[in-house]
């Protein structure tokens, strides 16, 4: 196992080189970023799971859900397919409805960035 | 530049910012509008009206030198800072400032579990630290202890009890505050202080023991302003063997007094966890037209009315469900002899089976908790809560508005209480033309020697007329309560001088004596001005 992990690191290392494969490196650090920030603030009301006794899903799915009734737009944040950047940038920022805000000592410029990264990168418009 | 606090010059204000970027670090004070913004109340009902309270700047420190930094330079230029958690007191203030044009002091950086002891179930946190993390923390090392979370669990461990926040599992545990051990704080004077055994030079014992030797001091920095609180000790429940659940109802109207008794001394003597009352008569009036009618008619109902029409439908007048938590035989015999004790004491009472779980859970249990009870009355932290903060509903499916605030007055601990506050607090809701469950609200029991009858009224962003009507109700809801005796427990912003001023005994004893604190303590009032009712000498003239 150590072999292969020290392999993988060398070839890693090597084609680090190309600057098409060190943006794809920084384009996955990024979505692995944007993920865990993500899961630690907008998963406990943004993902699947039960609500309160008498609710189906947690809050802001059930709001999404609810929102976006009539259309193909998926209720889970994390597998829509039309977010672009700027606007999670809004919504995280700025709130809305019952969500408030986050500030800089919770999301920081550069995990916003990572999170709206990830949240749009099944936008294939983009 | 931002705007400096009132009675601080410009160049002042510059010139403390200044050295707080060189204490902290530049990128840890926000001056751009677009940053304050972000400590807005998000449920503030004063939202874009001249009174919104608004930060003029915040300041993020990672370390206690760091808070004791910006105390003394806060000091030297008489800046007013705001000390916040993790900011999400929402209902109550959120992260925005009592006194507009403070400066908030932002810990949620300091989010250090110092400590998890799990043979003496206790832990030392920083204030950034959420029940979240605490929670992770104790699972992913598989230790044998419990957390007693709110329902939100962003919220900050420090900040909730700070707060007096409550949460669910047994009483000594769910009051927030009183299961703290032991602080750490910085005084105005920027001087570092610990209270109770953490007081030692060389202390052992930092969450055993509240006392230490002396005075208690310790109450004082709760919903108050005398320091920045760095660092709290906790007590943690020992991981119970099994949780049971079971749900007690009778059928009369005026059993609440006897089935309370009851509840009283099972709480009493440490038998169950929270309790939780209902009227499943009052839930039926969604879809019992004859029940509203009857509700809704000059005078109000009667009790035998009542009672009449819930015995021609086969429905409990009220309902009690009962938490128990321990060896699982314990437990299933402490359940029979509720059953026994009540079923002998109230004519018609019926007792239906609640979940029974032995910890740990499954992750498969885990997921299905919620179908049929909330997550935190077995201490999993969660935001399932904000399902009812407004927003869109299947009703009103284009609602883009949200958020609530709280009137949450206490009342004794009786059946007697209930039906009192039903009647008091409904008329009192109907004058100021909001509605009401009159007859069937139940009240929280988190405080446990105490109910809190709590409403929630609703905040807008959109729409500054909701605010203006829900802060008036209000204010007028307050002090009808307090005419009876019931005053709230905490408050939003707006309402702490009206709250504060109802504790009034002997011309305001109580409040005099905090001032005259404030004065030797923090004789330039920089820490939280209002918190609590307490103003500094110099604001004394603007309390509401």
């Amino acid at each position: 196992m150590k072999t292969i992990f020290g392999l993988m690191t060398s070839v890693g290392l090597a084609v680090c080189a190309s600057p098409s494969l060190a943006q794809a490196q920084d384009r996955s650090t990024q979505l692995d970023q944007g993920k865990q920030v993500y899961e630690y603030w907008c998963l406990p009301c943004h993902g699947t799971g039960l609500g309160l006794p008498g609710f189906a899903e947690l809050p802001g799915t059930q709001q999404l859900r609810i929102k976006y009734r009539d259309t193909a737009i998926s209720p889970l944040l994390a597998e829509r397919t039309d977010l672009v950047p700027e606007f999670v940038k809004v919504i995280v920022r700025q709130g809305v409805s019952f969500m408030p805000q986050f500030r800089k000592t919770e999301i920081s410029d550069a995990e916003l960035e990572a999170l709206a990264a990830y949240l749009a990168r099944n936008n294939a418009a983009r | 530049m931002p705007r400096p606090p009132e009675g601080v010059s410009v160049g002042e204000f510059a010139t403390a910012l200044r050295k707080l970027e060189a204490a902290v670090g530049e990128q840890w004070v926000f001056k751009s509008d677009e940053d304050v913004a972000l400590y807005r109340d998000a449920y503030s009902p004063e939202r874009d009206e001249p009174t919104e309270r608004l930060a003029s700047a915040a300041v993020a420190p990672i370390s206690v030198e760091q808070v004791q930094q910006v105390v003394r330079i806060a000091n030297e230029h008489k800046i007013p800072l705001y000390p916040i958690s993790t900011g999400k007191n929402l209902g109550y203030g959120g992260s925005a400032p009592i006194l507009s044009g403070s400066v908030v002091v932002d810990l949620k950086r300091m989010n250090r579990i110092l400590s998890v002891d799990a043979g003496r179930c206790q832990a030392v946190v920083e204030p950034g630290v959420s029940y979240f993390d605490l929670y992770r923390h104790i699972e992913e090392r598989n230790l044998e202890v419990w957390i007693d979370t709110p329902d939100p669990g962003w919220g900050s461990v420090v900040g909730n009890a700070l707060d007096h926040g409550v949460g669910y599992t047994y009483g000594q545990y769910r009051d927030h505050f009183g299961s703290h051990c032991g602080m750490e704080v910085v005084l105005p004077n920027g001087e570092l202080m610990r209270t109770g055994m953490a007081a030692l030079a060389n202390d052992a014992s930092w969450a055993d023991y509240k006392y230490g030797f002396g005075p208690y001091v310790a109450g004082l920095f709760g919903q108050a302003n005398f320091g920045i609180v760095t660092k709290m000790g906790f007590w943690l429940l020992p991981r119970p063997e099994a949780y049971r659940r079971g749900t007690v109802s009778v059928p009369k109207r005026r059993d609440i007094v006897k089935l309370v008794e009851h509840v009283n001394y099972l709480e009493n003597l440490g038998l169950i966890g929270m309790p939780g009352f209902r009227s499943p008569l009052g839930f039926a009036q969604a879809r019992e037209p004859e029940l509203r009618a009857l509700v809704a008619k000059p005078g109000g109902p009667s009790d035998e009315e009542l009672d009449r029409f819930a015995e021609s439908k086969g429905l409990q007048s009220w309902s009690v469900e009962l938490q128990f938590y321990g060896p699982e035989k314990t437990i299933a015999g402490s359940w029979d002899y509720v059953q026994k004790r009540i079923g002998a004491s109230i004519p018609g009472a019926r007792f239906e089976e609640g979940a029974v779980y032995r910890f740990p859970l499954t992750a498969q249990q885990q997921a299905e908790v919620q179908r049929v009870h909330r997550l935190v009355d077995i201490g999993i932290p969660n935001m399932s809560i904000f399902a009812i903060a407004g927003g869109r509903t299947p009703q009103n499916p284009d609602s883009a508005d949200g958020g609530q605030f709280y009137f949450a007055p206490m009342i004794p601990r009786t059946g007697e209480a209930i039906l009192e506050a039903n009647r008091v607090l409904g008329q009192a809701y109907r004058d100021a033309g909001l509605p009401y469950n009159q007859y069937f609200s139940a009240p929280a029991c988190w405080h446990y020697r105490a109910f809190i009858m709590i409403t929630s009224l609703p905040v807008s962003r959109l729409d500054p007329e909701i605010n203006r009507r829900s802060r008036a109700a209000f204010q007028a809801i307050a002090k009808v309560a307090a005419e009876h005796g019931w005053g709230e427990y905490r408050s939003p912003p707006f309402g702490v001088d009206l709250v504060a001023g109802a504790y009034s005994f002997n011309d305001h004893a109580l409040r005099r004596f905090c001032e005259t604190l404030k004065d030797a303590v923090d004789p330039n009032g920089i820490i939280a001005a209002g918190r609590g009712g307490i103003w500094p000498r110099h604001l004394r003239g603007s309390r509401a």
